[in-house]
């Protein structure tokens, strides 16, 4: 994963409460073996409409999602995640987020900023109006700010996901400075417990 | 020791590595994979130079893209034919137990994984997907996981988890006949919404709760995910003990004396508190129907679809609105005087026996409502079994049912079995979702029994509106 600390660009207003995973990638596109090419996916029904906003010419280009209240909700598809990034998205806005889809996101650097639904509210009036207005995302801080808006909020991150967003540390090799922990939990399972 | 709840026993006992600031790296003890979430992963594995650690924990099958008929021939898909053989060449390679299409031990991975006895009390146990929550039935912190997290249980058989909230649902009282935990589960879901349980593994308790079957208990932890929560479980008792015992992967002899003593110990200490606790009354709960594109938008049969301007909170009415339009729904219509298309019965959320027997039972002696397609998809090749050697397949048939193979099937139509444009479906699955069961399809999720008696009347009904 690449390090991610500051994310700056345009946003999307998608203004919709509950977005669930089906919504956001097809369980058509999960038949694929690969990890990429899954933006061509994002949306993809929503996105037949010609009215929808990610067809309005205005927002392409745009590296930042607001959504409406409880995203991500439903499937553990981590397929959603993917077509957002290869949509180009580096970070969603909502006042609530999925727990799978949460965790999901930020293995893949893909941040889940969680604000108040005021300002999720603010911040989706104040993208609708002006599409070309700049938003700030501060890792490091967990900060958010729209200044040309008067706009500004922090979001919650734990620290261990934070350092390791900030450095693009993997996961797995994190963990695997644990293995003779692993090791010695393994020796100490008891009998009875199924296994192949 | 200070008293625990369910939920913290189990965590406690498989932390492998805690530190301030830091999630927890937990012990899994089975890791489930199937052909959709898992072939993404294996490439990470190649691509790091890393292996699976411990595949004798690890148990795959085919589910999601197999189809429900003609199985003696290849798939149809090439898209999905070439899904499923990755999964058997991933699981050669890395020496991992499968049960591909057709197996004997195949079907949906969180029915075959307690019927053959892997789920047992006290364990964690993850799959990628979100589904996963059913094995909680068992008292197992059991919950769904993303790609990346598969990949991190293949190389490390752990998972860096933050400890989770707590929350008890408590049901108390005598559930009314014709009551079922789908209905529970419906009802719980209307009452703390699709985020209620969001940071929290929930534990069922009460009377209404522990009367249930292990089947009834699945149904209701299974869709755990649609109100919030990970997880969600029940306190393993005599009703689970006698369930697991004797089965494939149970253990045996002095195993399962030392095993159910341990089970013993893991219920919720007196005096142990959640973090959130809600409680329902079981009188109270009578049979539900969704009527809107979210599980949490349901009403008891006997209501009509809300009016959205009744609604107080903005986000809820224009959700309301939206979904209205999408299932072709006017506000105040009668439930009962709904039309119906097609009934799908199946799905991890009911296509177990018991779910079959109940539905069977209802349309003994009756006949599927003119025109309306019928669905019956056995969870697994198990359940098709035992269905058939009770003649239940025929019960079905005779109805005018379609008795088909194991699988997903209709839950999500990443098969051919999907609901086409405006088509609107009675479904025992858990996600009403826009498009879930097929583009433009209008799902209502209903319990076996209301699926079966909605199947026969055209509209949406219960069995006692047959008599």
């Amino acid at each position: 994963m690449e390090p991610i600390v500051i994310v700056t660009g345009r946003a999307v207003p998608l203004d919709r409460t509950d977005v669930d995973t089906d919504q956001i990638i097809p369980s058509d596109w999960l038949k694929r073996v690969e990890r990429t090419g899954f933006g061509a996916g994002l949306f993809s029904e929503w996105r037949d409409d010609r009215d929808f906003v990610l067809n309005n010419p205005d927002f392409v280009g745009a590296t930042i999602l607001v959504a409406g209240h409880n995203f991500g909700t439903g499937s553990s598809r981590e397929h959603a995640v993917w077509a957002l990034t290869d949509f180009g998205f580096q970070a969603v806005v909502s006042s609530r987020f999925a727990d799978i889809f949460r965790n999901n996101s930020t293995k893949q650097g893909l941040l889940p900023v969680q604000v108040s639904e005021e300002l999720d509210r603010a911040l989706l009036d104040a993208v609708t109006k002006d599409p070309t207005l700049e938003l700030t995302i501060d890792v490091a801080r967990g900060t958010i700010e729209a200044p040309a808006a008067g706009l500004a909020g922090t979001f919650p991150l734990d620290e261990f996901t934070r350092e390791r967003l900030l450095n693009g540390w993997d996961d797995i090799g994190l963990s695997l400075r644990h293995v003779d922990k692993i090791t010695e939990f393994e020796r100490g399972r008891a009998a009875f417990l199924p296994s192949a | 020791m200070a008293p625990r709840t369910l939920t913290e026993k189990i965590w406690d006992a498989h932390v492998v590595h805690a530190a301030e600031n830091e999630p927890d790296l937990l012990f899994i003890d089975l890791h489930l994979l199937h052909e959709v979430t898992s072939p993404q992963a294996f490439d990470g594995i190649r691509l790091a130079g890393r292996t699976v650690r411990r595949p004798d924990l690890t148990v795959a099958t085919a589910d999601h893209n197999v189809p429900t008929m003609d199985i003696d021939k290849p798939v149809a898909d090439p898209i999905s034919a070439q899904q499923l053989k990755v999964l058997d060449d991933n699981t050669a390679e890395f020496g991992i137990t499968c049960y591909p299409m057709g197996h004997a031990n195949q079907g949906i991975v969180h029915i075959i994984g307690p019927e053959q006895g892997w789920t047992q009390p006290g364990m964690t146990i993850v799959c990628g997907d979100s589904h996963t929550s059913t094995h909680g039935a068992f008292g197992a912190i059991a919950f769904g996981i993303g790609t990346s997290e598969v990949e991190h249980v293949l190389a490390t058989q752990t998972l860096s988890q933050v400890r989770p909230k707590t929350m008890s649902v408590t049901v108390e009282g005598d559930l009314a006949p014709g009551v079922t935990a789908k209905d529970v589960a419906l009802a719980i879901i209307g009452a703390i919404g699709t985020g209620g349980g969001i940071g929290h593994i929930i534990e069922y308790r009460g009377s209404a709760i522990r009367s249930l079957s292990m089947e009834g208990r699945m149904t209701l932890c299974n869709m755990s995910i649609e109100g919030g929560a990970r997880a969600g479980l029940v306190a393993p008792d005599e009703t689970t003990f006698a369930y697991v015992k004797d089965r494939d992967r149970a253990p045996e002899g002095d195993d399962w004396d030392a095993a159910v003593a341990y089970w013993r110990t893991l219920p919720t200490d007196d005096g142990a508190t959640f973090d959130k606790e809600v409680v329902l009354d079981a009188a109270s709960i009578t049979p539900h129907v969704t009527w809107g594109t979210n599980p949490a938008q349901v009403a008891p049969i006997a209501g009509n679809v809300p009016d959205p301007e009744a609604m107080a909170d903005p986000g809820d009415r224009e959700a309301a609105q939206r979904a209205l339009a999408y299932m072709g729904l006017e506000a105040g219509t009668p439930l009962r005087e709904i039309s119906v298309d097609t009934v799908f019965l199946g799905s991890c959320t009911n296509s177990r026996i018991e779910d079959f027997r109940a539905a069977a039972a209802v349309l003994e002696g009756r006949s599927v409502h003119k025109g309306l397609r019928a669905l019956a998809v056995p969870g697994s090749h198990r359940v098709k079994a035992q269905a058939e050697a009770e003649g239940l397949d025929k019960v079905f048939t005779a109805a005018g049912f379609e008795w088909r193979e194991p699988g997903c099937s209709m839950c999500l139509a990443m098969n051919p079995d999907k609901l086409a444009v405006g088509e609107r479906c009675a479904s025992t699955s858990n996600r009403n979702f826009e498009g879930r069961q097929g583009r433009g399809g209008r799902t209502h999720l209903v319990s076996p029994a209301v699926a079966a008696a909605t199947a026969v009347a055209g509209t949406f009904a219960t069995p006692e509106d047959l008599r």
